[in-house]
């Protein structure tokens, strides 16, 4: 039986941690080497890492900041933003990314999933879908929350999973860093949409919204501001979810 | 080992973790000496034995198995031990562990990507039970013989790894497992051949 993922999440720009509400306004929040092992340390099951630079120099420090990240982090690394092509992945994986998350790119040429999925494998292949409420239903987001896709989620969904992407991490464009909950029911119609692993992400302030995240049919939930705050951490969440019913690793 | 599509990143920094520096290597005269060997795996079975194929592997790496010399067969890297895998039809694997690897039942979340408990048979001297990082859609499902054997369940029970001699073959990945992968590791690390 697999247990439910608590994921700490890191938004980085030019080699430091930096946090936004609504993909905008982002300011600083530490060091990304120093908070990997501090989340390691207090349990964390994985790390997702995404550079949200925004100059050509901040993509610079990425791969730096990769495995530097990479030669103290005995957990998983999900590494996303700015992957255009097979060689964008393989550099991150060099540097010591297990997992490699694309989103832009992706709409823009879904064969690129498919490409990644053969040359790496799909449980490497990670689909960075970014979704916004609209028309009764949700849209798909790019360039970091600031265009809009013109596709449906639901249906990007399915289509991105049959080309090959083993894992979606699901971002709720209206709640991210609002503190309001996830969109639980974007994540139940993405649920029950596809069979590989959801990774719930925007909302979550409480416990109590991941385990709601959770029940949804979320495989695991990303934490970001919740613990950059340094209001709770990693062993805290996973201790409050476990009596909440969820199957953590403690 | 160079496998070609395997990201030995996560690897050689666990290693280095644990003290050791690691080299790596893709010949038949380094998989034949070498006083420890990890064979990772990541990407599809018919890829990897190619390329292991191709680069005269096979015939090295069989008879440090067999020896039981210091081994460490990491996901992709235990199932090219077992004779074939459904994920590659008609591609022959090493079969120096009698089975096929076969794909995880409808029903379940494919691939199985986090975190399972893993539950080592009495008979185990490296392995224990705990959790570990597993990242597969196929796995192998019955214990070969001679091998000591921990299991995990994901809609249905699993080899989760296996051990002999000082060969180790996790469908897990140690280095990705925490600090309780980290001692696995220790552990082989300091194995010897009997």
């Amino acid at each position: 039986m697999l247990m439910r993922r608590v994921i700490p999440c890191l938004d980085v720009d030019g080699g430091r941690v930096v946090k936004g509400v609504r993909f905008q306004g982002l300011r600083d929040a530490g060091d990304p080497v120093e908070r990997a092992a501090v989340y390691a340390d207090q349990g964390a099951d994985e790390l997702v890492l995404l550079d949200v630079s925004a100059t050509p120099e901040g993509r610079g420090h990425a791969l730096a900041t990769v495995a530097a990240v990479r030669r103290v982090l005995p957990i998983p690394l999900t590494v996303g933003g700015g992957v255009r092509a097979v060689a964008d992945a393989a550099a991150l994986l060099e540097a010591g990314a297990d997992k490699v998350g694309v989103n832009t790119a992706a709409v823009a040429r879904p064969g690129l999933l498919g490409e990644l999925a053969e040359r790496f494998g799909c449980q490497c292949t990670v689909l960075a879908l970014d979704a916004a409420r609209r028309c009764g239903g949700w849209e798909v987001m790019v360039r970091s929350g600031r265009e809009r896709a013109e596709r449906d989620a639901v249906e990007w969904a399915r289509e991105a999973t049959g080309r090959g992407a083993g894992e979606i991490l699901l971002t709720s464009w209206d709640r991210d860093g609002t503190g309001e909950g996830y969109d639980l029911e974007l994540i139940a119609t993405i649920a029950g949409a596809v069979t590989v692993p959801i990774v719930a992400s925007g909302g979550a302030r409480t416990p109590e919204h991941m385990a709601a995240a959770l029940g949804a049919g979320a495989d695991a939930v990303l934490a970001a501001s919740i613990l950059h705050d340094g209001h709770t951490t990693v062993a805290e969440l996973k201790a409050r979810l476990q009596a909440l019913g969820a199957e953590v690793r403690r | 080992m160079r496998t070609g599509s395997a990201n030995l990143a996560s690897v050689v920094a666990a290693l280095e973790r644990a003290g050791r520096m690691p080299r790596l290597v893709d010949d038949a005269v380094a998989v034949a000496r070498v006083e420890r060997l990890v064979l990772p795996g990541v990407g599809a079975f018919g890829a990897v034995m190619a390329r292991l194929v191709g680069l005269g592997l096979v015939e090295a790496l069989t008879e440090r198995i067999a020896a039981g010399r210091p081994t460490l067969a990491i996901c992709l890297g235990l199932q090219v031990l077992a004779s074939g895998s459904d994920e590659s039809a008609g591609v022959a694997g090493f079969g120096v562990i009698p089975g096929r690897v076969t794909r995880f039942p409808d029903g379940v979340v494919v691939p199985q990507l986090g975190w399972n408990r893993v539950e080592a048979d009495p008979g185990c001297r490296l392995l224990c039970d705990g959790a570990a990082y597993f990242a597969n859609s196929y796995k192998l499902d019955s214990a070969p013989e001679g091998w000591s054997v921990a299991w995990s369940d994901h809609g249905g029970r699993f080899v989760g790894a296996l051990e002999r001699g000082a060969v180790l073959a996790c469908q897990f990945h140690p280095e990705l497992s925490g600090a309780w992968g980290a001692a696995l590791l220790e552990r082989w690390l300091e194995a010897s051949l009997c």
